[in-house]
């Protein structure tokens, strides 16, 4: 594992746990980012405020990054167009179908103990993995 | 307007929390889910420190009748684990070990500009709505669907 990096890991993950436990304590919403992106695109009357809001942060955080961490943006791999758009209709739909992301289940969700979240947690993971396998390995990998 | 500073602040700090942890890097998810290649277990650790402060915020709340600046909590109901969570999470994991992106790292990157972000979140944007219109149709049939909308 020569890519090893618990501590930046961590110390992200500890972040977004902060930011995630402001989002509930102060205003008592669930920071799922998936369904905070479907709330701004299917706008329901006096909520979608704050969705708008917390993704105004990510792109203003993504920002921040750009000039103080440029790394973070060294995507390192990046799959040809064609498996990006795939990939993106797949994230976006069965996110909605599955209620929640890696941030609603897989963070807060789990947190919450709630069995749903550690079952579609587990499942999301096992089917990256499979895919990955597939494209990777099986198929001599896109990069 | 004292909830919308608190949410566009988060939304600030999750997206540095995910520059920091290697989330906004295809390589490194990419690294995590590989466990036939160079098996990458860093984003784990991510999950670990996200779960350990998030698990310490959502017992505080059991002591609150409300939270600090809103009326009430808002939080999941559902118990169910029924076919298309587990549909769900399946079609979104492919995705993810597809392109390297999961929601929130895909909109912090688009802050870079960079144009195979841009296409990704487009046809994330395109995959929301294509299954609101496949829920729409289903509520249209004679005997409606009930469709929880409770977001976890």
């Amino acid at each position: 594992m020569h890519n090893f990096t618990p501590l930046a890991a961590l110390i992200g993950g500890i972040l977004i746990g902060l930011s995630a436990s402001a989002m509930l304590l102060l205003e008592g919403k669930i920071a799922g980012i998936s369904g905070i992106c479907a709330g701004v695109l299917n706008p329901a009357k006096g909520d979608t405020a704050w969705k708008a809001a917390f993704i105004a942060g990510l792109l203003a955080g993504g920002l921040l990054l750009r000039i103080f961490l440029p790394a973070a943006f060294d995507f390192g791999i990046i799959r040809p167009y064609g498996m990006l758009m795939i990939a993106g209709l797949l994230v976006g739909f069965g996110t909605r179908l599955g209620n929640g992301c890696t941030s609603g289940h897989g963070v807060c969700g789990i947190s919450r103990l709630s069995a749903r979240s550690m079952v579609a947690t587990m499942t999301f993971i096992a089917s990256g993995a499979l895919v990955v396998y597939l494209v990777d390995h099986v198929l001599g990998g896109a990069r | 307007m004292k909830a919308n500073l608190v949410s566009f602040l988060s939304g600030i700090v999750f997206a540095i929390g995910l520059g920091i942890s290697g989330m906004t890097r295809p390589a490194k998810v990419i690294g995590f889910l590989d466990f036939a290649g160079a098996w990458d277990l860093s984003l784990a650790f991510v999950m670990f420190g996200a779960i350990g402060v998030f698990f310490v915020a959502y017992r505080r709340t059991r002591k609150m009748r409300a939270p600090l600046l809103a009326a009430q909590f808002s939080l999941p109901t559902r118990t169910d684990i029924d076919a298309q969570l587990i549909l769900g999470a399946a079609i979104f994991g492919a995705g993810w070990g597809l392109g390297g992106f999961c929601p929130g790292p895909a909109i912090t990157s688009l802050a870079s500009g960079a144009t195979p972000v841009v296409v990704f979140v487009a046809a994330m944007a395109a995959g929301i709505y294509l299954h609101a219109m496949v829920q729409n149709l289903g509520r249209s049939r004679p005997a409606p669907l009930t469709v929880a909308s409770v977001d976890s």
